[in-house]
């Protein structure tokens, strides 16, 4: 009897012990920590809207607290990955590829991730986040640049680029010099190459991220033309909100996150109210993938994190929140706050409409060489000092 | 062995100056001097704009790249606009300063220095875009200039050419006036301390040997003022030098150096290019340094 009762109690004993080690040797596994850089916006705890929280979830799941540092732009991104201390980054297209080739992001084991196989086909093998077969990060959202414009001003939504591109008087009579914005980066130049695929076709562009020597001189002349109408590029996506708000600003390219804020004002619908559209000439958009850096010092958090992004809920409740398509497809149907339409509204329709950034390089497939990215770099920032 | 030290320190006073002075001279060594000089090895460098790699062989070319003509204009805007805060700072700065040294007493001083040092308290960032909504068109500027029918005035004042805009906040005039309010703590703060430092008596004396106050200003204060005033232009030149933030929030997007690097370290990948920009504002101080050391603005140290 004794020695029934020892045993049982050794039993009970040895296995309270091997469930409690293993269960600290699995929060041993995360490392408490996750540092993330992000587009304003996408990684939200709740903070400006209580009903937007995908993080609180997932620290009291995994126990790994989330810091977040917000990047206004790809160049923000790339320095902050370069820097180091950072475990992961949403980047778009045209930071992903600059961050692939200088070694700082390493490829993600996607047989480590349960939702992968939720994730938009189309996307999973996108040439802006897989190089040579290697998957180098998840797809997070996407989304286009829309022309927002003044609605007060344009009774019917403008039906072409042309209204940030040239000097002409607006429907209220007076011209937009001043009063149109365009996104400060080098990769605006793509807009105008875009917006020359529809005006100048004998030029022959096919891929505005392509261009050889005549094509780009002629994209570089039309973002000349409209420096004159520019009184500030936008860099930040809050100091256009207040722009749009406060000087005069009536149509620019822009993100959905920003056209949502501005439409959630009511004071500012009142004075300046703000919709969106994309022109026929279609648009440029951005891709974005969570990446993980080489030298990620929370690996285990990380990857936990890049399923949780991948979840449905999240997903939908993200594109709700900024605007943007989610990457998995199931997230449109079903979400509270994305409700059913929303993808649509967000126009997942456009997907193939949708010119996505990317960083362009000089091997290509148009006539000639084409011009690559430090060329835009240097001749973007010439443009801007005329 | 605390003994036999202490005897040793005692006998050979350079050898404890040697091990005092180590650890700290290392560290600028090795981490200050040492990463400048690895920044300055990269201009030397040159990009391969069709690959993208930098190639690691001694160049000149892209220095050559600097003197293109939209880089050189950035490197002139930049010039002018940090000469400009320079001297509109000292303008407005010297009568602020010259009250506080010689006529404010006790509580009034104090509340000089707290009021000097209170905007130095608040976030960076928080002041540019304070600064940026004052001056915005719906701003309250605007408001005031609406408000008591002098709109006419700011007007004017925003159609000038290069340094108007259709905004305040979007011209050459909106980041000259931030700059001016960001820096004005330090350069009010080193004039302050060079007029403390004058003597009543001198003045006092040039009264009796027939000077009026004009001359006495002129001739006494003005000269012994000027080392502060020197030592104060030294952080608002080099410091509208280098910054990238004041134009990016307000201003015309027409690049200043620290924006050209900004640029061109990030997606771009011009390291060479942005090293290249960075060596022009180190040189320049070199000049202004040798110069503001002429004229005895370190003499006091």
């Amino acid at each position: 009897m004794k020695a029934i009762h020892t045993a049982t109690l050794a039993l009970l004993m040895g296995t309270a012990f091997w469930v409690a080690a293993s269960a600290s040797l699995q929060a041993a596994d995360m490392e408490k920590e996750l540092n993330i850089v992000a587009w304003p916006g996408y990684v939200e705890r709740g903070e400006s809207d209580k009903n937007y929280d995908w993080v609180t979830g997932f620290e009291k799941e995994t126990g790994c607290k989330v810091n977040v540092k917000n990047a206004a732009t790809s160049d923000e991104m790339v320095t902050l990955m370069n820097q180091g201390g950072f475990d992961l980054v949403t980047a778009s297209g045209d930071a992903s590829l600059r961050l692939i080739a200088g070694k700082k992001v390493q490829p993600i084991d996607v047989s480590k991730i349960a939702n992968w196989a939720n994730v938009d086909k189309r996307l999973q093998d996108a040439p802006w986040n897989t190089v040579d077969g290697k998957h180098y990060g998840t797809p997070y959202q996407w989304g286009p640049n829309v022309l927002a414009y003044n609605s007060k001003i344009f009774k019917d939504p403008p039906k072409s680029w042309s209204v940030v591109f040239e000097e002409q008087n607006l429907p209220d009579g007076k011209s937009n010099k001043g009063r149109v914005q365009a996104y400060y980066g080098p990769i605006a130049i793509a807009d105008a190459a875009l917006y020359l695929m529809k005006k100048k076709p004998e030029l022959g562009i096919k891929n505005p991220y392509e261009l050889n020597k005549d094509q780009y001189a002629a994209a570089l002349d039309v973002v000349t033309k409209q420096r004159a109408l520019v009184g500030r590029y936008w860099g930040d996506a809050n100091v256009q909100v207040d722009d749009f708000k406060n000087e005069g600003v009536v149509a620019s390219s822009s993100w959905p996150f920003q056209v949502n804020l501005l439409q959630a004002d009511k004071a500012v619908m009142e004075k300046t109210p703000v919709a969106s559209t994309i022109p026929e000439e279609g648009a440029t958009g951005w891709a974005d993938t969570t990446m993980m850096h080489a030298d990620a010092a929370h690996p285990n958090c990380a990857y936990a994190w890049l399923n949780h992004s991948l979840d449905a809920k999240v997903q939908g409740d993200v594109a709700a929140w900024f605007g943007s398509v989610p990457a998995v497809p199931s997230a449109c149907k079903g979400n509270e706050l994305l409700t059913d339409g929303g993808c649509d509204t967000n126009g997942a329709a456009n997907f193939d409409k949708i010119w996505f950034w990317r960083t362009p390089i000089g091997k290509c497939e148009a006539e000639g060489t084409c011009i690559p990215y430090s060329q835009w770099a240097k001749d973007y920032l010439a443009v801007q000092g005329k | 062995m605390f003994n036999t030290l202490s005897n040793l320190f005692y006998r050979r006073p350079k050898l404890l100056t040697v091990l005092l002075l180590a650890p700290p001279l290392s560290w600028i060594v090795l981490v200050y001097v040492g990463s400048l000089i690895a920044l300055l090895i990269q201009s030397f460098y040159h990009l391969d704009d069709f690959s993208g790699t930098i190639i690691h062989e001694f160049t000149l070319s892209t220095y050559g790249e600097l003197f293109s003509t939209s880089n050189l204009q950035i490197i002139l805007r930049t010039i002018s606009m940090a000469a400009l805060v320079t001297i509109a700072a000292s303008v407005v700065a010297f009568p602020i300063a010259y009250y506080a040294a010689r006529f404010a007493h006790g509580k009034a001083k104090a509340m000089f220095y707290l009021a000097v040092m209170m905007p130095l308290w608040s976030s960076y960032l928080v002041k540019i875009y304070a600064w940026k909504l004052i001056l915005a068109k719906e701003g309250i500027i605007s408001w005031i200039a609406n408000t008591m029918h002098i709109s006419w005035i700011l007007n004017a004042v925003l159609s000038l050419p290069v340094v108007g805009g259709s905004s305040l906040s979007f011209s050459y005039i909106g980041t000259f006036l931030v700059f001016l309010y960001i820096w004005m703590p330090y350069m009010i703060l080193p004039i302050q301390a060079a007029l403390e430092r004058v003597p009543q008596d001198y003045v006092e004396a040039a009264s009796d040997l027939g000077a009026t106050p004009k001359q006495a200003f002129r001739d006494i204060i003005l000269p012994l003022a000027l080392p502060g005033i020197i030592a104060g232009s030294i952080f608002t030149f080099s410091l509208t030098l280098g910054d990238y933030i004041v134009p990016q929030i307000v201003g015309n997007s027409r690049a200043m150096i620290g924006q050209a690097v900004y640029t061109l370290q990030g997606t771009a990948g011009d390291i060479p290019l942005a090293a290249a920009f960075t060596v022009v504002p180190m040189i320049i101080m070199i000049f202004y340094l040798t110069m503001a050391k002429r004229l005895g603005a370190f003499n006091a140290l």
